[in-house]
């Protein structure tokens, strides 16, 4: 039974992000995006993945704003579509592409509901599973996971985070006044 | 059957990246492949029936792991969702900045750098 749901929940997704990349208005456009993500987090509930849900729901609350941000503009508010035969042919070309790889690597997939860590019993998930309890004291093993047993990828994460901030930030700033003409004039005042 | 759905949606970012113009809807076609990408992982791990990786008091530890999903494709979907904020608030700045300069948003008439 949940497996229909989160089939036409996926359907959903796929619908609004057609319409997010088709639509002309580039406002319509962010509102679709917007409910990809939501429906994604309810996606995640399905799968048994209550943290993931929680953290869709409010990285993507922040990428709206960012969204918004970036599309609002008093002049600039619609997008007129030029086709060209020629870059759509591309366009095509490599989706079919990509499609035959990925039919190639589904033939190697798991059975959806049966994951990987059954197939090998050293998995680490399996370590994980058993002893996540006993050896760190945190109930939920996703955060065992995170915080204790891979502490340094999630110290990874919060670097590339802070460098991206930066960047985002420098790239941002507006740049200092010159003041070399007149270098000293606000001090005297 | 959900792979297959699911990769549909990475598809459908991977044609707005290829034919889209405006930066604000390349922006949008990487979001989509990137949710794409974190749904396909965490499908992977999902246990038919299974329950949360989250251990309660008084359950039966050896039938629990026996019906819990994988942990681990949740925790690194979870670092790559935060990362995933932190590149679109990189892209979202450039392009903001491109508009400034060049008074569009089509990356066909960002031309200067061209030879």
């Amino acid at each position: 039974m949940p497996e229909i749901v989160i089939m036409v929940l996926v359907i959903l997704m796929i619908i609004g992000a057609l319409l997010a990349i088709e639509t002309s208005n580039l406002l319509h456009s962010v509102i679709s995006v917007g409910a990809v993500g939501f429906l994604l987090s309810i996606v995640f509930l399905f799968l048994s993945a209550p943290d993931l849900a929680i953290t869709q729901i409010a990285v993507e609350v922040i990428t709206l704003v960012l969204l918004l941000r970036a599309a609002v503009r008093s002049e600039n508010d619609s997008v007129p579509h030029r086709r060209k035969i020629i870059d759509t042919l591309v366009a095509v070309l490599m989706i079919l592409a990509m499609a035959g790889l990925g039919a190639r690597m589904f033939a190697d997939f798991p059975q959806f509901g049966e994951p990987v860590m059954d197939r090998f019993a050293d998995a680490p998930s399996n370590t994980y599973l058993q002893d996540g309890l006993e050896k760190t004291g945190a109930a939920n093993i996703v955060t065992a996971v995170l915080l204790d047993f891979r502490a340094y990828d999630t110290l990874g994460e919060v670097t590339v985070l802070f460098c991206a901030v930066v960047g985002a930030l420098s790239i941002l700033r507006r740049p200092a006044r010159k003041r070399l003409d007149r270098p000293d004039k606000e001090k005297d005042k | 059957m959900i792979y297959f759905l699911c990769f549909g949606l990475i598809l459908v970012g991977l044609y707005g990246v290829l034919v889209r113009r405006n930066t604000v809807k390349i922006i949008i076609s990487l979001l989509v492949i990137e949710y794409g990408i974190h749904l396909l992982l965490v499908l992977q791990g999902y246990r038919r029936g299974g329950v949360p990786p989250i251990v309660e008091p008084g359950t039966d530890q050896q039938t629990w792991i026996g019906q819990s999903v994988d942990p681990l494709p949740q925790a690194l979907v979870l670092t790559s969702i935060v990362i995933g904020l932190g590149v679109l608030a990189l892209l979202v700045s450039l392009s903001i900045r491109l508009f400034e300069r060049y008074g569009t948003m089509d990356i066909s008439k960002m031309r200067r750098l061209k030879g």
